[in-house]
């Protein structure tokens, strides 16, 4: 281990702020482009799925 | 083989394929970055020029690597399209360009993160971030262009074009420190003479290429297979499928009290 404590690691002597910032918002991207992906799906099936109950409605009612 | 290659072609064919194999990219993904940061966080030394400051190449090199390996896959994915007329060829380019976005955007954040303690500046106009700089552009024009355009086979066609001559622009980054001077520094890793990096950082580095790799592959299949359902929902292939006759049993009982 080259770490001696935490705060040593979480410091990345000196550079922390660069090193976390770098780390922190790669990590940011991508958790938010799972969510949004994962949203856009769900907004597609809905979307789907209400137009062919609209559809099938319809015809029912013709 | 050929024949497989044009039956997953279809859109309806590689629904269920990219459905079976994204979880398995995903976990690859997950696995490689986890390896690769306990490598490059806990295992590396410190570097004797840059100290700890250095590290940040773990996420800096590979997102520009995936940045440009991105671009060159939706300029494949274009050709394919524009040759063959193939309908999942844009899709594909379509459910490439955000991951590919954001990865150059990371690229330049993560640089101008690594700039500033060791050039002193967050930004120079140096022809390796310009050209950096030029293809998150070409990204969010891609998006900005194939969204503009209604009917989508005339915005895969618009996109592709737009992919293709864009293209140009990967070489013009990747030898921008040869061919100018540069204040970025040269290629750690290249083809013919290997490496000037220690092994175990290489290594770290390499890894991490590989898990973004996945990841992005992993989100370009997702993404993908919600384009490919609003595409083709007046199909009966997407009436018909589990998760579609799930949620209209769901929706019709809910909407027969409206």
């Amino acid at each position: 281990m080259i770490w001696n404590s935490w705060n040593d690691f979480l410091a990345m002597g000196g550079y922390g702020l660069y090193v976390w910032g770098s780390f922190g918002v790669t990590v940011l991207c991508m958790a938010l482009e799972i969510l949004w992906v994962k949203n856009a799906r769900a907004q597609a099936l809905s979307q789907i799925t209400n137009e062919l109950v609209a559809e099938t409605n319809s015809k029912e009612w013709s | 083989m050929i024949h497989k290659l044009f039956f997953y072609a279809s859109p309806q064919n590689f629904y269920p394929l990219a459905g079976k194999l994204w979880p398995f990219f995903a976990a690859l993904a997950t696995a490689l970055t986890v390896w690769g940061l306990w490598l490059g966080m806990f295992v590396a030394p410190t570097d004797f020029q840059q100290g700890e400051g250095y590290r940040i190449i773990f996420v800096h090199v590979p997102v520009s690597w995936m940045s440009m390996v991105i671009y060159l896959a939706m300029a494949f994915w274009a050709l394919l399209g524009l040759t063959f007329n193939t309908r999942l060829s844009g899709m594909m380019t379509q459910a490439l360009a955000p991951t590919g976005a954001i990865f150059a955007f990371l690229s330049l954040w993560t640089g101008a993160l690594w700039g500033k303690p060791m050039w002193g500046a967050w930004w120079v106009w140096d022809a390796r971030l310009t050209s950096e700089l030029i293809l998150f552009f070409l990204y969010l024009g891609h998006i900005a262009l194939t969204s503009a355009i209604d009917d989508p086979r005339r915005a895969d066609k618009a996109g592709g074009i737009l992919a293709l001559v864009g293209a140009l622009n990967v070489p013009v980054i990747y030898f921008s420190v040869k061919w100018w001077n540069t204040l970025h520094q040269g290629a750690s890793v290249s083809l013919t003479k290997g490496s000037s990096m220690a092994q175990v950082m290489l290594e770290a580095m390499l890894i991490m290429g590989v898990a973004f790799w996945m990841y992005a592959v992993a989100l370009a299949l997702y993404r993908v297979r919600s384009i490919i359902l609003i595409r083709e929902r007046h199909t009966q292939w997407v009436a018909d499928l589990p998760e579609v006759r799930a949620q209209t049993m769901k929706n019709a009982a809910g909407g027969a009290n409206v």
